[in-house]
């Protein structure tokens, strides 16, 4: 080994050649993790007993102290907490003050969950999330029309993990797989989806049967890429269809036109064509759609070889047919 | 005139000739469905499209091995054999035939007798189409069907999209060369007479041939240096 890399400047450049790609690949793993939010002291209080799967209790008259299961419902995990979205929140800013006080008082049983709009209507700094059209657009969608008042924003985005998908790293298939998450709390897990609706979980498998590559779809894209009517003023979809109403053509994506770049590729999408030719360039990043990742260049190429072949042929033919004429008459 | 009949296509080969025809148009009109494919104008339907290129595209890979198996263990495989030595002579006799001699009524270069199926273009092409290009498709075929497989960023790019773009670009060349195919068809001694010989596995060699059969050899030393 190390005659061979003793043998002169070619080998070596040869291993720095080589480890290149890997110093970029681990510089952007890196850098690409997101920073943490930092808990405050109120709220790692309450996270001592939520953010655990026990807690302990004490009777301040006696002395006694006995440890309780924290239900899963009330469990905070920190670290993800310390990520989300409303990460940097005490927990009284939408919590009542009333649960400062151990064990916590009957009030706090009655207290009304904030939902999206009661902080962001109206909301000017958060205006271009458009969520009055997300309100509408989820008011019309089934899970408003099907399930009332039983389903709300928090139904499917928890409020103490919550991450703004298209802004997290790494790769496309990680983003679909978080999103696609929150579909499946319910619609892949019996207890969650009975808790809803008395009605029999359909068999996800099943009912997608006769989608081509059906695990590919399902890793590639979202659910609500075909579940889900778009709008072109929010980024994500809300208006969840019935399922007879979802995307069964495979056109509708496979092709140049596809509704994924009004969808999935929304807060990518800059130009159509990018500067290397690509229709859609943006998707190629990091898939191939069948049908959409036409390139212009070599379409145009592909054609004018064709079209010259043909021209070729008929000269030929052409030229044969006057020879064979002139010989052998008519 | 009279003719000389000789058995070049065996039957096995006929078969696999036209059956490995059949695919090749299937998969190049799914293909072609698929990537063009436009809601409005469907050529095919996309998952009709999408199965049958599946299907033939695992039936050419079974062809191949057969056919591959077939030059191993028969004696067609000696026509394969290419010589480097003269080869780019050869290959510009052939060149000059097709592009000027043809049409002058002359004589083919390298006529087709028991030891000579192809002429030095016909057996270079069809080296390159089966044994190069053919195997690129249906490798980038499996790989695109378990895409599992595919390493998935090449240098900041798909690689899924790498193997798609060698897929096309190679589906595209053989879609050339089909066209081109079919046009030679009708360059045989009469515009039908190659065509029987593909059903019927028999050559007819005509007396206007027969004075050009002496080796290639003699002829090239005939010619004077310049």
């Amino acid at each position: 080994m190390k005659k061979w890399l003793s043998k002169g400047w070619a080998s070596r450049l040869f291993l720095l050649a080589g480890l290149l790609p890997l110093a970029f690949a681990l510089f952007f793993s890196v850098s690409a993790d997101l920073p943490e939010n930092t808990i405050d002291e109120e709220s790692q209080q309450c996270l001592k007993c939520h953010g655990s799967h026990r807690y302990q209790l004490t009777d301040t008259a006696t002395g006694e102290t006995v440890t309780m299961k924290m239900h899963d419902e009330l469990q905070i995990d920190p670290v993800e907490y310390s990520k989300a979205t409303h990460g940097s929140f005490k927990c009284t800013d939408c919590h009542s003050m009333d649960y400062e006080i151990h064990p916590h008082p009957v009030s706090t049983k009655f207290e009304a969950n904030y939902s999206c709009m009661d902080c962001h209507g109206g909301d000017e700094t958060y205006a271009s999330f458009h969520f009055e059209t997300i309100e509408e657009e989820y008011l019309k969608s089934v899970h408003a029309t099907e399930l009332g008042e039983e389903f709300t924003c928090w139904s499917c985005h928890n409020p103490h993990t919550y991450k703004l998908s298209d802004k997290q790293p790494g790769t496309l298939i990680n983003r679909v797989a978080q999103n696609n998450s929150a579909c499946l709390n319910c619609h892949g897990n019996i207890n969650n989806y009975a808790v809803l609706i008395e009605k029999e979980l359909p068999d996800l498998i099943k009912s997608h049967d006769w989608l081509p590559s059906q695990s590919l779809h399902f890793r590639k894209v979202r659910c609500i890429d075909c579940h889900a009517a778009t709008n072109d003023s929010i980024m994500v979809a809300h208006l969840v269809m019935p399922a007879e109403q979802s995307v069964r053509n495979c056109v509708e994506c496979h092709s140049t036109n596809s509704i994924l770049m009004g969808s999935l590729y929304k807060h990518q999408v800059v130009e159509k064509r990018n500067e290397l030719g690509f229709y859609n360039g943006v998707i190629m990043n990091e898939a191939y759609l069948i049908g959409a990742n036409r390139n212009y260049y070599l379409n145009v190429a592909s054609i004018v070889i064709f079209i010259m072949v043909l021209i070729g042929i008929a000269i030929h033919a052409t030229l044969r047919y006057i020879h064979r004429h002139r010989k052998y008459g008519n | 005139m009279a003719t000389k009949k000789i058995y070049l296509y065996p039957l096995w080969l006929r078969i696999w000739h036209h059956v490995n025809a059949v695919l090749m148009l299937s998969l190049i009109l799914t293909g072609v469905s698929m990537q063009y494919s436009n809601p409005d104008y469907p050529l095919i339907r996309f998952d009709i499209a999408v199965s049958l290129h599946n299907i033939s595209g695992i039936l050419l890979t079974l062809s191949y091995f057969y056919f591959f198996l077939g030059i191993l263990f028969t004696s067609i495989g000696r026509y394969y054999v290419m010589r480097s030595q003269g080869f780019f002579k050869s290959f510009y006799l052939q060149a000059r035939y097709y592009m000027f001699g043809i049409f002058r009524g002359e004589p083919s270069p390298f006529p087709v007798n028991e030891e000579r199926k192809f002429n030095p273009i016909q057996q270079i092409t069809y080296n390159v189409i089966q044994h190069a290009i053919t195997p690129v498709t249906f490798i980038t075929g499996w790989a695109l069907l378990y895409p599992e497989s595919i390493i998935l960023n090449v240098f900041g790019f798909s690689g899924i999209m790498l193997t798609s773009l060698l897929h096309v670009t190679a589906g595209f060349f053989i879609s050339i060369f089909l066209v081109i195919h079919l046009y030679f068809i009708t360059v045989g001694h009469s515009v039908t007479s190659n065509l029987k010989s593909m059903v019927t596995g028999y050559h007819e060699i005509h007396v206007e041939d027969e004075a050009a059969q002496e080796p290639e050899e003699n002829k090239l030393a005939e010619k004077p240096e310049k």
